[in-house]
């Protein structure tokens, strides 16, 4: 590392909801370095690819796009400083970041760190789909940027995998791309989102939804060529298309948690906290798709005003969980 | 500098023709290179150099220890990878010297040991020695319960398969070798002294022609004439886990080979991660790349075994190569005088770490054969941009991000590959027609989210660039 490290009272890895969230509630009443990091050029996280509703309150809907700007201004106002562009790349001490930007590389040392790294979907090989490596083979986070931040043209005829909420919202990019929706795929024995939702799908848009159904091969050298299926009957099937969409099934994107050392939790191996959002390491904290991936924005920005307490409780003083002030570095 | 891809291929002869521009046909190609007074072409079915084997196998630098002795494959694996080593240092290929470990895991495998270790005193490689238990576990304190003992190969090392290749394509356009890309060699004859190929992009005249086609060697031989060999391609399925799993292991870790094949191996890349591999099926088709359920749960049966912990870790992606295999054990590397051809054939998962002593024993049977090399020169050395991470990466370089910020722009977050990589990888001397090759180029897309990040952007800085 290039420099001196340099200090600030909060650090904050990741600015999207739950990230931005917990710097507006902390810079707010004073906390007076809070620093956001964000290794994309752009802050906001999942929701600034997410071009449909469903975002907001119930009185006051949005966008996922929409939604980001609330957030980071709500941020910026409150006096965080965002960088987006930033990576951080490793730990550099127990409270320090080793950082990597177009200025360089820079330690930043921090009284508390909070983890808000947020949540990725499982792509096709960690699924262990077999068959061939084609062109057309997207997770919906990629499929958005491509459709709606790039306007790149995907494939003609497209079968969506997964059922649940961010399944019909990949549908809803498809369509939006001009694409023609083959069959939504399910291993599951009904649709997992809301029976309006569902309906709407099937009787507007007349989308085939095969339940019971496992998407167990890969056709095509070049571009993909179709999937192949199977039922739980033992079925097998082959859809034409030339697009496949792997949506949901989210993990947590816990590279630093893990490169820390930080203890993770059995079932999500996202970083373990405690009931303040504290991790095993005093001073680091961690909150939203990284500890709950698949989750909602909502609910992310809810626990990123939650993990502000517990890092303002920390910071002020004595009532803190572990018990003792940490010494502010100099 | 000339690199074609689409469009007729020139009217006026060359003196060589390589078929395939595989790891071994750009070698060739290469050697050739050195001799200014020579036209050499370099033509290849697929549009990137590396298409075939040479793009998914084990990435591993032989020492050559297991060869059968005696054998041209023995002497050219000994010699090329001491040339490969050397090579390597001054071309910027990455190459981590981490050892192998034979592991036996029951009393016949122990006692094959001892054989082993003879056979490669045989092989002139006289650092392997058997290791008990204790130190085994010592050395890889994660390997499953139950080893017996193991053969110590500290020689055997990693190596970037792509950028090896990619190496000698780059040195050998530099110095005037054309490469016709997307050219597929459909037939083959002779007039007026010469060969005429005909390719998907038209015809191509060569006065000497070499067959480095791979998979597609005996095919070509045929349309010579010659019946010398049959490749049945072997299909090889593998697993790359992800990055968080590299600290489970130092060792490449193989297992004792039986009758069947050298079997399911364990190894670090120098990408930092895990691969577990390769399954070995004999196949008819020459394009059966994918993979299947059964394959992949036979190497998860097999890795937890060796490597438990290993089943716990994220997958970060499969792929499966077609190996060139023939029904001869060794090589069929064979100069036919009358016809100003030689054939490179049966060429296995050792071509890689063989490729430089085979080109320059190729280069001298076409010299028997009656081609007039003329002078040679030194090659321009290269300095290909770094994959592994054993070595500084730009994104780690402050004096480089300082002269150009675009180095400390990342775009590829899981393999931390920058705008500034993208852009030289785009400019480079043979650059990449598709994703597919820019990842080979750079690791962009190759990391564990698939493109869930970057894909979108990737593809955008590569369509951008007019690609």
């Amino acid at each position: 590392m290039t420099g001196p490290p340099r200090d600030v009272d909060v650090l904050i890895v990741g600015a999207g909801p739950a990230g931005l969230a917990a710097a507006a509630r902390l810079a707010a009443p004073g906390v007076a370095r809070v620093e956001v990091l964000d290794r994309e050029q752009q802050a906001g996280g999942v929701p600034r690819h997410c071009h449909h509703g469903g975002f907001g309150t119930w009185t006051h809907p949005l966008t996922g796009p929409a939604y980001a700007r609330l957030l980071l201004g709500a941020a910026v106002r409150a006096g965080a400083v965002v960088r987006t562009g930033v990576t951080a790349l490793d730990w550099a001490g127990p409270l320090a970041l080793n950082t990597l930007g177009p200025h360089g590389l820079e330690t930043i040392r921090a009284a508390a760190v909070v983890l808000a790294t947020g949540a990725r979907e499982r792509p096709r090989a960690a699924r262990l789909v077999s068959g061939t490596r084609p062109d057309g083979v997207y997770t919906t986070g990629e499929l958005q940027q491509a459709v709606h931040l790039y306007r790149q043209r995907i494939g003609t005829r497209v079968v969506v995998v997964g059922a649940e909420d961010v399944s019909y919202a990949a549908a809803d990019t498809v369509r939006a791309a001009g694409a023609e929706l083959v069959a939504m795929v399910t291993e599951l024995d009904r649709s997992q989102t809301t029976t309006a939702r569902a309906q709407y799908a099937r009787l507007r848009h007349r989308v085939p939804l095969l339940t019971d159904t496992t998407v167990t091969e890969l056709l095509g050298h070049g571009r993909l060529s179709g999937v192949r299926v199977r039922h739980r009957d033992g079925r097998t099937v082959q859809l034409a298309c030339d697009t496949v969409v792997f949506t949901g099934d989210f993990v947590p994107d816990h590279e630093l948690a893990r490169r820390g050392g930080l203890d993770l939790a059995p079932d999500t191996r996202g970083p373990a906290v405690d009931g303040t959002l504290h991790t095993s390491r005093p001073g680091v904290f961690a909150a939203g798709g990284v500890l709950h991936p698949g989750e909602r924005a909502a609910t992310a920005t809810r626990e990123g005003s939650q993990v502000a307490t517990a890092v303002r409780e920390l910071l002020e003083g004595p009532r803190s969980f572990h018990g003792k002030r940490p010494d502010l570095p100099q | 500098m000339t690199v074609t891809a689409n469009g007729p291929l020139p009217s006026r002869s060359y003196d060589v023709a390589v078929v395939g521009a595989g790891v071994v046909g750009c070698a060739i190609a290469r050697e050739l290179a050195r001799h200014p007074n020579l036209r050499v072409a370099l033509v290849e079915a697929q549009d990137d150099v590396g298409q075939g084997t040479s793009k998914a196998n084990t990435a591993i630098l032989h020492t050559g220890f297991d060869a059968v002795p005696g054998s041209l494959e023995a002497r050219l694996v000994r010699e090329g990878a001491r040339q490969l080593t050397a090579y390597a240092g001054e071309s910027g290929i990455p190459v981590e010297p981490v050892g192998a470990l034979l592991v036996a895991w029951d009393e016949e495998q122990l006692a094959a040991l001892p054989h082993l270790a003879e056979k490669a005193v045989r092989n002139e490689y006289a650092d392997a020695r058997i290791v008990e238990p204790p130190e085994l576990y010592a050395r890889e304190p994660h390997l499953g319960p139950g080893a017996l003992g193991a053969l110590h190969v500290p020689g055997e090392s990693i190596v970037c398969p792509w950028t090896t290749t990619l190496a000698y394509a780059t040195q050998a356009v530099r110095h005037g070798v054309d490469l016709h890309l997307n050219s597929r060699v459909e037939q083959a004859s002779r007039q007026d002294g010469g060969h005429v190929l005909t390719t998907t992009r038209g015809t191509l005249r060569a006065r000497y022609l070499v067959n480095a086609a791979g998979l597609h060697a005996d095919t070509l031989d045929r349309l010579l004439g010659h019946h010398d060999f049959t490749v049945t391609p072997r299909r090889g399925q593998l697993i790359v886990f992800d990055k968080l799993a590299r600290d489970l292991l130092r060792h490449i870790l193989l297992p004792v080979p039986t009758a069947l094949g050298k079997g399911v191996l364990v190894t670090p890349t120098v990408y930092g991660n895990l691969l577990l591999g390769p399954t070995a099926e004999d196949l008819d088709d020459k394009r059966a790349t994918g993979s299947t359920a059964e394959g992949l749960a036979l190497l998860r049966e097999k890795g937890a075994r060796v490597l438990p912990a290993l089943l716990d870790e994220e997958i970060t992606t499969v792929y499966a190569g077609l190996r060139a295999a023939t029904e001869y054990d060794d090589y069929r590397i064979t100069a036919h005088p009358g016809q100003a051809y030689v054939t490179v054939g049966g060429i296995r998962s050792t071509g890689l770490t063989a490729s430089l002593a085979i080109a320059a024993h190729v280069t001298a049977l076409l010299a028997d054969t009656g081609l007039d090399l003329g002078p040679a020169v030194d090659l321009e050395p290269v300095r290909m941009p770094n994959l592994g991470e054993a070595f500084p990466r730009p994104y780690q370089r402050a004096e480089l991000i300082a002269a150009d910020p675009e180095y400390g722009t990342i775009v590829c977050h899981c393999e931390r590959v920058t705008r500034g990589e993208i852009r030289d990888a785009l400019a480079s001397t043979v650059p990449p027609l598709g994703l597919d090759g820019l990842r080979r180029r750079t690791r962009a897309r190759a990391g564990r989210c698939q493109g869930f990040y970057c894909g979108a952007a990737v593809r955008e800085l590569f369509e951008g660039a007019g690609a």
